[in-house]
């Protein structure tokens, strides 16, 4: 029953797109026909995915697609059906948010049925891949994906730099698929088939499973974002329409996740230290390169964009300390490292997809993406405003929100190394899982420092240009979508013990093991080792906060006479005007400071002298460009390398049909002496 | 709800209670040791309290455009600082506040209240709220790694991150010196200076210097908005004293819910913050407060003999702790 459920989800967002034709040029009813059945299917989805996470379901199937031998091999279990509620939740808000967002391309010189086409088929395709069950289904659902999502990408095709951005981030995505096909390939050669049952079965040596990991690691890895593959990823999550950059950033990103676990986990079901060592170290870099990148960002689409790698490197950290502890033969503390990155990938799903549509409706009431242009938005747009503060507050790890729990269990799982014994690889990995931990630490703090500056900037202090400060809300609908996200931040945040108790049948199905202690203190303790070791009681915080506030209101609020306004200090010279704030890049300077080596900033000044005795300039020109490593020093000369041997192999190409004949003639001497040469031994 | 266990939440609600009311008067004594270091007329002890009182009473005055986020703050600031209070271990240890939140947690408050502090910083739209809102997060950045680290070598030497538990570990053990904690200790104190905005980092006395954090963000606040924050502020320095105090020589704290004990408990925790706050003003005096830019110098340092804390625990000093 779940399973059809699930399929039910999987053909209504893939016919979605169709449910437009009926209308015509009723653009509006078009569009919420549309939107009823993404909705439709993102309820399905939380539906299916809950059921079978909640039962700890494995229900099978198969359909009559593919090859002769090999139909579509399907299992809906409780790993699946968690992504299912994941990607529900998600495409449920984009789905309310979305026919008043699209308003804004109404009138765009683009059919607006290749997006919606492209969305059903981009949603349908994640679904399936959660769903899949051999490697062949797999890939087509996984390129159904990469592809409709790249004509999302590319949808303001007439704009060079979208254009740019869809080719990269295509590119990106098919070198990471042939990864994934090679890590298939190797399990499908010891599995002797390609179901993922037969695959999980295969006995691999530990040398073809360690093969397996890294392209496992690299494929998934490079669609996630991982560092140093990341560069594509603040191309091309920007540019596409805002739900669709929330759909990308904060579901597409977690389907990698997915597949990386099932494959680490579910098909190859052995656990290695230095993978995990390798996980951790990739992890924390990417936390620490994705939140130093997003702080010297202005624009605050490719912010959210940079931000996401870095919650991709917690949670690759999280499954870093997973796996190291799963190798040194402690199972229950490698389940709660997986449980701290299933949690965090959750939560990420949760605010990205917030600050998404947040950001969209930000650029959809103001047309400005630049941060500098904005500012004084919380008056304008208040609902938009709160709800935005609470997705900043959540990815900032801040308690009593969602983020808080799952960083807090990362740094539960971090904080047993000292059980690691004996060995000298063991002092190695209890000296460096702390300074993982410190890498952790150093991200939150940036991560607070990062969505200050993007709030503050945005929607505090005064609107730096005219058409910001004729801002207006944004229709019910949008605020829904959000209102929505913005909740199961909370939810999440103040019930951790219920979600983790519900993540139970998960951890059973991959590693066998459950937490027992986590949950063992009722639902308002939080204790995941033991009551002694670690505990946290989200709910009695949130109640105090509560409190707190009532008794303010109580006590001064009711009381006090209403404030008086007065002109904010302007130091007695008067004249305080909106340019004299502080901006966004001023915002990131000191940390531009403090962490140089991380960018590679090209800063210049150029003053033009004026013509008075006093020498004071006529003209200050300051051009900061902050540029990102991984494309100079990845990127750019693996083009420059792909480019130089075109061009040699290109001059094979001679264009002359003698010399064409010349190399089919020497060909067929080759084989022939080849041939000669094998016959004679 | 068991007699008992009443009694035990209510103590536990006093010591937090108490710990705020009196934050202040550490302030005070602070202020007077240091009047007394410099040869200056002090002003009385509970000088603080009248300051507060005094604020609470007056008129709150906003900037023009101040909108509901720039009203809302001083309470999540002080709703922070107060739990944050509840969950630190003042005089007695077994209290059932302590669960509610481990160290991490505690953290997580304080950078709760520096998220509000900082956004209200930009809420008005002054050069000087944003100069102190930018300058503030850099400090906090670099300061809540270093903070995290110091309290990891003892959270992993007494295998709980819960401050009560680590307590107790510390009680129990005996005087052993620890190279660990040893390092931890002076980590935490050069964060606890840089995080309550002390000199070298920051200069609390002044309204007037360019290079200010804290009083830069909160130049705007006036009347009982002003004083939530500014006794948050004092609680905050309480807490950091008490933290520092009680996990590196707990001594003296109730470790069973007799009059007695809790009397001694009180007295000891009363004579520690008496002591490092006389300690804080020959810091104080002693050095002149620091460029902006040699600040994250300073805390990198901080960082570093934290990191020098947890390894030297985890290569020398795991022996014998098992799961």
């Amino acid at each position: 029953m779940a399973l059809t459920l699930a399929y039910l989800a999987i053909l209504v967002a893939a016919v979605s797109g169709l449910a437009a034709l009926p209308f015509g040029t009723r653009r509006r009813l078009a569009q919420r026909a549309v939107f009823l059945l993404l909705a439709a299917s993102g309820a399905l989805a939380i539906a299916a995915g809950a059921w079978a996470l909640g039962a700890g379901l494995e229900q099978r199937g198969e359909i009559a697609l593919g090859l002769p031998w090999l139909h579509w091999q399907m299992r809906l279990d409780a790993l699946s059906g968690f992504f299912y509620v994941l990607i529900g939740v998600v495409v449920l808000a984009a789905s309310l948010y979305g026919p008043g967002y699209l308003r804004e391309y109404e009138r765009a010189p683009r059919p607006i049925a290749v997006l919606h086409l492209a969305t059903g088929i981009f949603v349908a395709g994640m679904l399936l891949v959660v769903l899949a069950d051999d490697a062949l289904s797999f890939m087509i659902a996984w390129e159904l994906m990469s592809v409709a999502s790249y004509l999302l990408v590319t949808f303001e095709h007439e704009r060079g730099a979208n254009r740019r951005a869809g080719f990269l981030y295509l590119l990106m995505a098919h070198v990471g698929a042939l990864a994934i096909l090679l890590a298939f390939g190797v399990l499908a050669a010891f599995g002797g088939g390609f179901t993922f049952a037969q695959m999980a079965a295969g006995e691999l040596t530990p040398l073809w499973a360690t093969v397996a990991f890294a392209f496992a690691l690299a494929g998934f890895g490079a669609k996630a974002g991982l560092v140093p593959l990341h560069a594509w990823l603040p191309e091309a999550h920007p540019v596409a329409p805002s739900h669709v950059s929330a759909l990308m950033s904060g579901v597409m990103l977690k389907v990698a996740i997915y597949g990386f676990v099932r494959v680490t986990y579910g098909l190859i079901g052995q656990y290695y230290w230095g993978w995990g060592l390798l996980l951790l170290v990739l992890g924390a870099a990417s936390a620490l390169a994705g939140v130093l990148y997003a702080i010297q960002q202005n624009e605050l689409k490719r912010l959210l964009a940079y931000s996401s790698i870095e919650n991709v490197g917690i949670v690759f950290l999280g499954l870093g300390l997973s796996l190291i502890f799963l190798g040194t033969g402690q199972p229950v503390l490698g389940t709660l490292g997986l449980v701290a990155a299933l949690y965090h990938a959750f939560n990420h799903a949760l605010f990205k997809g917030l600050l998404f549509l947040g950001a969209g409706a930000v650029i959809m009431r103001t047309h400005e993406r630049d941060l500098e242009h904005m500012g004084g938005l919380i008056r304008r747009m208040p609902v938009t405003a709160g709800l935005f503060l609470v997705g900043s507050i959540a990815i900032s790890a801040l308690p009593p929100f969602n983020g808080f729990v799952s960083e807090w269990l990362t740094f539960q799982t971090a904080l047993r190394a000292p059980v690691l014994d004996g060995g000298v690889e063991t002092a190695v990995l209890r000296s460096l899982i702390p300074l993982a931990a410190a890498a952790l630490a150093l991200t939150g703090a940036l991560a607070a420092a990062c969505f200050i500056k993007a709030y503050g900037i945005a929607f505090l202090g005064r609107p730096r240009t005219r058409h910001v400060a004729r801002a207006r809300e944004v229709s019910r609908g949008m605020l829904a979508g959000m209102a929505l996200l913005a909740g199961g931040c909370l939810l999440l945040g103040v019930l951790p013990t219920p979600v983790i108790a519900a993540l139970a049948p998960l951890t059973r199905l991959l590693l066998d093991v459950q937490l027992p202690q986590a949950t063992a203190s009722g639902w308002l303790w939080l204790t995941p080792v033991a009551p002694s070791v670690a505990s946290y009681s989200a709910p009695l915080v949130a109640f105090a906060i509560a409190l707190v506030f009532a008794l303010g209101y109580v006590l001064f609020k009711r009381r006090a006479k209403p404030p008086r306004y007065t002109p904010a200090w302007d130091c007695g010279f008067g004249g305080l005007t909106a340019r004299m704030q502080y901006s966004s890049t001023g915002f990131a300077m000191p940390m531009r400071r403090v962490f140089a080596p991380a960018w590679r900033i090209e800063e210049r000044v150029e003053t033009t002298p004026g013509p008075d005795a006093l020498g004071r300039p006529r003209a200050i020109r300051h051009a900061l460009h902050v540029l990102d490593w991984s494309w100079l020093k990845a990127y750019v000369p693996i083009g420059r390398l792909v480019l130089a041997a075109a061009r040699r192999i290109g001059a094979l190409q001679a264009g002359s049909i003698h010399t064409y004949l010349v190399y089919s003639f020497v060909t067929l001497l080759v084989l022939l002496v080849v041939q000669w040469l094998v016959g004679a031994a | 709800m068991t007699a008992h266990a009443f009694l035990v939440w209510a103590l536990a609600l006093v010591q937090a209670l108490a710990l705020a009311a009196a934050a202040p008067l550490l302030a005070g004594w602070i202020k007077r040791v240091k009047c007394a270091s410099q040869n200056r007329a002090a002003p009385p002890l509970w000088q603080p309290y009248r300051d507060l009182a005094k604020l609470l009473r007056k008129e709150v005055v906003l900037a023009e455009n101040a909108s509901w986020l720039f009203r809302a703050a001083p309470y999540v600031v002080f709703a922070a600082t107060l739990l944050a209070a509840a969950a630190v271990p003042v005089f007695a240890v077994d209290l059932p506040t302590a669960a509610i939140a481990d160290v991490i947690v505690i953290a997580g408050f304080f950078a709760l209240a520096r998220f509000f502090t900082a956004l209200a910083g930009l809420d008005i739209g002054t050069a000087f709220g944003g100069m102190g809102s930018a300058r503030e997060m850099m400090v906090g950045a670099l300061a809540e790694p270093a903070m995290l680290m110091a309290v990891f070598t003892l959270a992993m030497t007494a295998n709980s991150t819960n401050v009560a538990t680590v307590v107790d570990y510390v009680l129990n053990a005996g005087l052993v010196l620890r190279p660990s904690f040893l390092f931890a200790l002076l980590a935490l104190a050069m964060v606890a200076v840089a995080e309550t905005g002390r000199i070298p980092v920051d200069n609390p006395a002044t309204h007037l210097e360019l290079t200010m954090l804290h009083e830069a963000m909160i130049l705007e606040y006036t009347g009982r908005h002003l004083a939530l924050i500014e006794w948050a502020s004092q609680i905050k320095l309480a807490i950091y004293a008490v933290l520092v105090a009680n996990l590196f020589l707990p001594w003296g704290i109730a470790q069973e819910l007799a009059p007695a004990a809790l009397g001694l408990g009180v007295l000891a925790v009363a004579a520690k913050l008496a002591a490092l706050g006389a300690v804080l003003v020959v810091w104080e005096t002693v050095l002149a407060k620091m460029r902006l830019f040699r600040v994250p110098q300073f805390l990198g340092f901080a960082f570093l003999l934290a990191l020098l804390g947890v390894l030297t625990f985890v290569v020398l000093e795991t022996a014998g702790v098992n799961a």
